[in-house]
C-alpha cells in the first residue's frame, strides 16, 4: 500500500509539537463523537503498485476494444487514429498536472493553448468566438439552450429528432431545471429534418432551433434553410456538428447559425469508453458576454510583452455567482489540448483530405452493403461519414453474429428510435480501409442471411 | 485615476450613485468611492433608451476585471440617453466619474425624490461611517 | 530589484502555431484512397459543401512538437513544485494511473460497445460506485456527471425531482451559505431555483439562528460543504441537517472538501441525502490545466429512484453480469452522452485500490496534519501580517487574511501572490472566500513533505520582510516568470479571443 505520502514518525512528533496537540486524533476533536466512523471503511486493504496494475489489466482485458475487432461503431464517438505526438505532448507534466490558469504569469503555456484551441474551433465552425471547452458534446447542446434563454428569455427550444438522442435527453433534463419546454421535430422519410414540421413548430416564443449536421442517421441536412427558419422567428440557430466533417461540409457560421457545438472526441481524443473528451462551443460576436466557461484572451504585460489571460471572467460562477452564464468550473482543457494538436497535425489540407476520404469510403460502403440481400438504405440522403441501413433480420442478433467473426457492424438504431427497430448505423473513419469494409460486407451479409426470419422474403 | 472628490452640485444615493438634476431631467453616475472600490471598469451594460427606472432599483451593470456591480437609480424616471462613449472607453468611469463617465440621462417622473438624497457633505459623512 | 530583469523566455516573443504556419507544409500523411475517387460534387449537394478550407495551421511534425514543448515550459505544474491552491486538492497524481488509463482495453473501448463486450469496464465502474458510496455512507451512486459543478446540477435537479414526485411543488428556493463556492449559487439558478444566503457564525460555521429562520416550506435544498470553504468542520452539522429535514427540504453535500474526512466521518451519517465527489480532487486526477475531472453523485434511498441514467448494475443471475440500466421510470434523465468520464474512473479506482480503507483514512489524516502544521508555521513566520481568519484547529485547508499586511505594508494579497511566483511557488487561492478580506485559502494536501511546508512558511516570511523594507519589490513582482504582470483590464475591454 502507498498513500503517496512522506510522513515519518519523527516528522509526526515534530509536527504535532509545533501544532501543540498530542495526536492526530486531537485534530479531529471538532467532529462530534457520534459522527466519527468507529470502524474502518468497508473496502479491501491497500495493494502494492504491481498488484493494482495486475488487477486493472485483468479488468481491461475483458473489454473488446477497437484493437480486437473491426469496428464500425460511431453514434457520436469515433475510432479515429490518434497521432503519437498527442501521447507525447499530453504526457508532459507541465500540461498534465497544473490546474486552471488562475496565475497567468506562470500559466502562459496553458493560456496560449486555450487561445490556439479557440482559434482552431473558430476556423472550423466559421464563428468568431469559442470558449476553451465544455465537458462533452451533449451537455454542450444543453448549454446552448441555456445561453438562448439568457439571450432572449423565450420559453421553447425546438430540436430536430436528428440531433443525437443523448443530446436531446440531456437538453430535456437540464431544460426542466431552467424552465424551458423542449419540442421535437420529426425526421422525414428522406432521413432529414421535416422542414414543414420545423416551420410549424417554430413560433414567437421559440428561443432556439437546434439541429445536427450530419444528423444522427448520418444524413446531411440543408442547415442553412433551418437557420433561416430560426432567424425569421427571432430565435437563435444552434448547430451541433461533427468536427471531422467540417473540412468538406459548409460550416455553421457560414450557414447563418448563431452557435455551433459538438463532441470533441474525434479530434485526437481516445474513445475511453465515452470520456473524458471535450465539448466545443462557438458563437457569434454578440453572444460573447453570454458564453459559458473559460475564455483566454490576448493582452500584454507591464513591459509590453505579449501574453494571455483568462478573460471576461465576470460571466463566470466564481464572480457572478447566481447570475453567472453557466455553473461550469472545471472543464476538459487537457482534452482540448489534444484537439488543437490534432488539428495542427491534420492541418488545413488534411482536414479536407480526411473528410473526402471518409465520404468516399462511406459512399462505397453504403453502396456495397445495400447490394446485399436483406439490407436496404434507411434513407437516400447525402452522407458524410456515417449512414443508416435497414436489415431484414433482428439487429441485435446480427450484431452478435458479426462480433463472433471479429466485426462490429455498427449501432442498433432501435436503442433510441422505436421507428427504426431494423436500423443499423454504420460509421466510417480513416482507420476503416476498403479491405475492412469488404470484410464487413461479407460478414454482415452472412449474418443477415442466417438471422433472417424463416420464410421471410429477403429483399435483393 | 482622479483624486477623491464629491462635487457640491450633486445629490448622492447610499449605493454610491450620484444624480445631477437639470430641470425635469437628470444625469446619473457612480461616485469616486464606487469607481475606486470597483477598480478598472472594463464594461458597461446600459439600460435601453425608453426604459423606466425606479428609485433604489437597479438599471444596469458595471464590470471590472473581477467584479460586477449593479448600478442603482437615485430617482425614478425614463431613460432618454445612455453614455455611448463608454462602449469604447469604459475607463472614463474611473478617470472622470462626474463628467465624461456619466451613465444615463433620465426624464424625472418625480423630481421631489431628489430631496431625500444626501448632499455632498452628508455623503462624505456617510462614507466616513463606512470605513470606521 | 530591477524591472528590467529578463531571462531567455522573457526575451522571446510568444508566437502561436498559426503564426508558424507556412503554406505547403504538413504533418499528416493521409491513408491511400482505396475506393473509387468519385468527384465530391457528385456526393454532396452544393448547399452542403464548404467553399474554402478552414484556416488551420500548415506545419510539420518536428515544429509542432517543438512548439508545444516550448509552450509547456511556460507553465508551472504540480509535478515541479508546491501548489497549495485552496479548495482544489492538488495532491500527487500517481504515474501508474496514466499507464492503466492508456491500456487498449480502456482507451480504445467504444462507449456504445455491447455490455457483453465491456464487462471489465462495467465491473470497474460498479466497484467504483460501491467504494464511493461506502466512503460517504450513502447507498446509491451515479458516476455520470463530468465535474463538480455538473454533479451539483445533478444534485439540485434530483432534489427538484424528489419534491415534484411527492406533489410538493411550492419549493422555489435553495439555501447556500455565504461562504459557498460560486458554483453553488450558479447551479441553483441553472436548476431554476432562487438563492437564499445563510450567514456565517462568529466561529466560522453556519449561523444556526439564521438557518432556522430561513428554513421553511419554500426551501427545496441546502447546499453545504463540510469542512466549509474556511477549512472548518461545522460541529453543529447534525443540527443543521435536521433543521433542513424538518422543513421538508433535502441536504446536499458539496464534496469539494472531502479530502479532509475520508474514513473519518461520512456525509451520509451527518444527515446528507446527496453528495457529489470531485474525483479530480480527493481521488487524484491530473488536473490537466482545467480538466478533465469527474463529479459522481451518491444519494440516499429516498433519492435513488431519480438518479440519472444509465446506472451500472450487477446481476446475481443471468447475462451479462454487469450491465447498464436505462429503465428507471423516475429518473431525471441524462446529463451527458454515454456513461461518464471513464478514463477518470480508471485512475480513481486504481487510487482506491492502492490506498485501501486504511490508506484513505491516512490520506485525510495527513492532509489535516499538514494543514495544521503549515498554519502553525505561518503563524510563526507571518502571523503579524497574515493572521488566520478563524483561529481554530482547521481541516485540510485554512484561510489567512492579508488585511493587516495591506494596511501596515501597503501591499495586497495579489502582490504577495505574485512575489511567491519568483520564489518558485504556486500561490494559494486568493480573494476567496469572499467573507474574509484579502483572503488566502491554503491547502497543502497530504502528499507534501514537512520540508516543503517549512520552506513555504519561511518563503512567506522572507517575502513579508522584503515588503517591510521596500513594498515596491512586491508591487512590481513577478520578475522571473516568462511574462510579468499582465493587463487584464485591456484583455476584458477589447477581447481578442482568437488569432486574427
Amino acid at each position: 500500500m502507498s498513500t503517496y505520502t512522506s510522513l515519518t514518525d519523527a516528522d509526526l512528533d515534530a509536527m504535532l509539537a509545533v501544532i501543540g496537540v498530542s495526536s492526530i486524533d486531537d485534530l479531529f476533536e471538532v467532529v462530534p463523537e457520534g459522527l466519527r466512523l468507529d470502524r474502518p471503511l468497508d473496502l479491501p486493504p491497500g495493494m502494492a503498485e504491481q498488484d493494482v496494475e495486475a488487477l486493472l489489466r485483468r479488468l481491461s482485458a475483458r473489454n473488446v476494444s477497437t484493437d480486437d475487432e473491426i469496428s464500425f461503431l460511431g453514434a457520436g464517438m469515433y475510432d479515429h487514429y490518434v497521432p503519437a505526438i498527442i501521447d507525447s505532448i499530453l504526457a508532459r507534466s507541465e500540461f498534465l498536472t497544473p490546474y486552471t490558469p488562475y496565475q497567468p504569469e506562470i500559466s502562459q503555456g496553458g493560456l496560449q493553448l486555450m487561445f490556439e484551441y479557440q482559434t482552431a474551433i473558430s476556423e472550423l465552425t466559421a464563428l468568431p468566438v469559442s470558449n476553451a471547452s465544455l465537458y462533452e458534446g451533449p451537455s454542450a447542446v444543453a448549454s446552448a439552450g441555456y445561453l438562448a434563454k439568457i439571450a432572449n428569455g423565450r420559453g421553447r427550444l425546438v430540436v430536430s429528432r436528428g440531433v443525437h438522442p443523448h443530446s436531446r435527453e440531456t437538453l430535456v433534463t437540464v431544460a426542466r431545471g431552467y424552465g424551458m419546454e423542449v419540442v421535437e421535430v420529426p425526421l422525414g422519410e428522406d432521413g432529414v429534418t421535416d422542414a414543414a414540421a420545423l416551420a410549424d413548430a417554430v413560433d414567437d416564443d421559440t428561443s432556439a432551433v437546434i439541429v445536427q449536421q450530419p444528423n444522427f442517421l448520418g444524413a446531411v441536412e440543408d442547415i442553412a434553410a433551418h437557420a433561416e427558419v430560426a432567424r425569421d422567428a427571432g430565435a437563435l440557430a444552434v448547430c451541433a456538428c461533427d468536427a471531422m466533417t467540417l473540412g468538406i461540409l459548409r460550416p455553421p457560421g457560414d450557414a447563418g447559425f448563431d452557435i455551433a457545438v459538438g463532441e470533441g472526441q474525434p479530434l485526437g481524443n481516445r474513445l475511453d469508453f465515452g470520456g473524458p473528451s471535450f465539448g466545443f462551443f462557438a458563437a457569434t460576436e454578440k453572444h460573447i458576454r453570454r458564453m459559458p466557461g473559460r475564455i483566454a484572451g490576448e493582452t500584454t504585460d507591464v513591459d509590453g510583452r505579449r501574453g494571455w489571460v483568462l478573460t471576461l471572467q465576470t460571466r463566470e460562477q466564481h464572480i457572478r455567482r447566481e447570475k453567472a452564464t453557466h455553473n461550469i468550473c472545471t472543464a476538459q482543457v487537457l482534452n482540448a489540448l489534444a484537439g488543437v494538436i490534432y488539428l495542427s497535425w491534420l492541418g488545413r489540407r488534411g482536414i479536407v483530405e480526411i473528410g473526402e476520404l471518409m465520404l468516399r469510403r462511406a459512399d462505397y460502403a453504403r453502396r456495397a452493403l445495400c447490394e446485399l440481400p436483406g439490407v436496404s438504405p434507411l434513407h437516400e440522403a447525402p452522407i458524410a461519414r456515417e449512414f443508416a441501413v435497414r436489415l431484414d433480420a433482428d439487429v441485435p442478433t446480427v450484431i452478435a453474429r458479426c462480433a463472433e467473426r471479429g466485426v462490429n457492424p455498427g449501432y442498433a438504431l432501435g436503442n433510441d428510435y422505436e421507428e427504426y427497430p431494423d436500423g443499423l448505423l454504420v460509421a466510417i473513419t480513416e482507420r476503416r480501409s476498403r479491405e475492412d469494409i469488404d470484410r464487413l460486407v461479407e460478414v454482415l451479409g452472412a449474418a443477415v442471411a442466417e438471422a433472417a426470419p424463416a420464410g421471410a422474403g429477403v429483399r435483393s | 485615476m482622479s483624486d477623491a472628490s464629491y462635487p457640491a452640485d450633486l445629490r448622492y444615493h447610499h449605493e454610491h450613485d450620484w444624480v445631477r438634476v437639470e430641470g425635469e431631467e437628470a444625469v446619473f453616475g457612480i461616485t469616486w468611492f464606487a469607481q475606486d472600490s470597483l477598480g478598472e471598469v472594463v464594461y458597461y451594460d446600459p439600460p435601453e433608451i425608453g426604459a423606466e427606472v425606479a428609485k433604489d432599483g437597479t438599471y444596469g451593470e458595471l464590470e471590472s476585471v473581477k467584479a460586477v456591480s449593479d448600478i442603482y437609480a437615485p430617482t425614478s424616471g425614463r431613460v432618454i440617453a445612455v453614455n455611448e462613449a463608454l462602449e469604447g472607453q469604459p475607463e472614463l468611469v474611473n478617470t472622470d466619474p462626474y463628467g465624461e463617465g456619466w451613465l444615463v440621462r433620465v426624464q424625472l417622473s418625480d423630481p421631489s425624490e431628489v430631496d431625500a438624497l444626501m448632499d455632498a457633505s452628508a455623503y462624505e459623512t456617510y462614507l466616513a461611517g463606512l470605513s470606521s | 530589484m530591477s524591472s528590467e530583469t529578463t531571462n531567455p523566455q522573457q526575451a522571446e516573443r510568444a508566437t502561436t502555431i498559426f503564426e508558424k504556419s507556412v503554406p505547403g507544409r504538413r504533418a499528416f500523411s493521409p491513408p491511400a484512397t482505396d475506393v473509387p475517387e468519385t468527384p465530391i460534387e457528385d456526393l454532396l449537394p452544393g448547399h452542403a459543401r464548404r467553399a474554402e478550407a478552414p484556416g488551420l495551421p500548415e506545419i510539420a511534425e518536428p515544429e509542432i512538437v517543438r512548439h508545444y514543448n516550448r509552450m509547456s515550459k511556460r507553465n508551472f505544474d504540480l509535478d515541479s513544485g508546491f501548489y497549495p491552491l485552496g479548495s482544489c486538492t492538488m495532491k500527487h497524481n500517481p504515474k501508474l494511473h496514466e499507464r492503466l488509463a492508456a491500456l487498449p482495453g480502456n482507451a480504445r473501448l467504444h462507449p456504445a460497445q455491447r455490455p457483453e463486450a465491456a464487462q471489465g469496464a462495467l465491473e470497474l465502474m460498479w466497484r467504483l460506485q460501491n467504494a464511493l458510496g461506502e466512503v460517504v455512507g450513502l447507498p446509491a451512486v451515479s458516476l455520470q456527471p463530468s465535474a463538480g459543478s455538473h454533479g451539483e446540477l445533478a444534485g439540485v435537479l434530483l432534489a427538484r425531482a424528489y419534491h415534484e414526485d411527492r406533489g410538493d411543488t411550492g419549493r422555489t428556493r435553495v439555501l447556500t451559505p455565504d461562504t459557498a463556492h460560486g458554483t453553488n449559487p450558479a447551479t441553483v439558478t441553472m436548476a431554476g431555483y432562487e438563492v437564499v444566503k445563510v450567514g456565517t457564525s462568529p466561529e466560522g460555521g453556519v449561523d444556526i439562528d439564521d438557518l432556522r429562520e430561513k428554513a421553511d416550506e419554500t426551501i427545496a435544498c441546502l447546499m453545504l460543504t463540510n469542512p466549509n470553504t474556511l477549512g472548518l468542520f461545522d460541529p453543529n452539522i447534525e443540527e443543521i441537517t435536521s433543521i433542513v429535514d424538518d422543513c421538508g427540504a433535502v441536504s446536499y453535500y458539496d464534496g469539494a472538501n472531502l479530502n479532509a474526512i475520508m474514513g473519518v466521518s461520512r456525509p451520509g451519517d451527518m444527515g446528507f441525502d446527496i453528495v457529489h465527489f470531485n474525483l479530480h480532487k480527493s481521488f487524484t486526477q491530473p488536473h490537466g490545466g482545467g480538466g478533465p475531472g469527474a463529479g459522481p453523485i451518491a444519494v440516499s434511498e429516498r433519492i435513488a429512484p431519480y438518479l440519472p441514467t444509465p446506472v451500472v448494475v450487477r446481476r446475481e443471475e443471468g447475462e451479462p453480469e454487469y450491465d447498464l440500466e436505462f429503465d428507471r421510470p423516475k429518473t431525471i434523465g441524462r446529463l451527458r452522452g454515454f456513461q461518464g468520464n471513464y478514463g477518470v474512473f480508471v485512475r480513481s479506482y486504481a487510487y482506491i485500490c492502492s490506498l485501501g480503507a486504511e490508506g484513505l483514512r491516512e490520506a485525510s489524516e495527513i492532509a489535516v496534519l499538514n494543514a495544521n502544521y503549515l498554519l502553525a508555521r505561518l503563524k510563526e513566520t507571518a502571523g503579524e501580517y497574515l493572521p488566520v481568519a478563524f483561529d481554530r484547529i482547521c481541516g485540510h485547508e485554512f484561510v489567512l487574511s492579508g488585511a493587516p499586511m495591506k494596511s501596515a505594508l501597503g501591499v495586497r494579497t495579489v502582490d504577495l501572490a505574485k512575489r511567491m511566483l519568483d520564489h518558485g511557488y504556486h500561490p494559494p487561492t486568493v480573494y476567496f472566500p469572499l467573507l474574509v478580506d484579502e483572503a488566502l485559502l491554503i491547502e497543502p494536501t497530504e502528499t507534501e513533505t514537512k520540508e516543503t511546508l517549512d520552506g513555504f512558511a519561511e518563503a512567506v516570511g522572507e517575502i513579508l520582510a522584503e515588503a517591510a523594507k521596500d513594498p515596491e519589490i512586491l508591487l512590481q513582482a513577478p520578475y522571473t516568470t516568462p511574462v510579468r504582470r499582465l493587463d487584464e483590464a485591456a484583455a476584458a475591454r477589447e477581447p481578442v479571443v482568437r488569432q486574427a
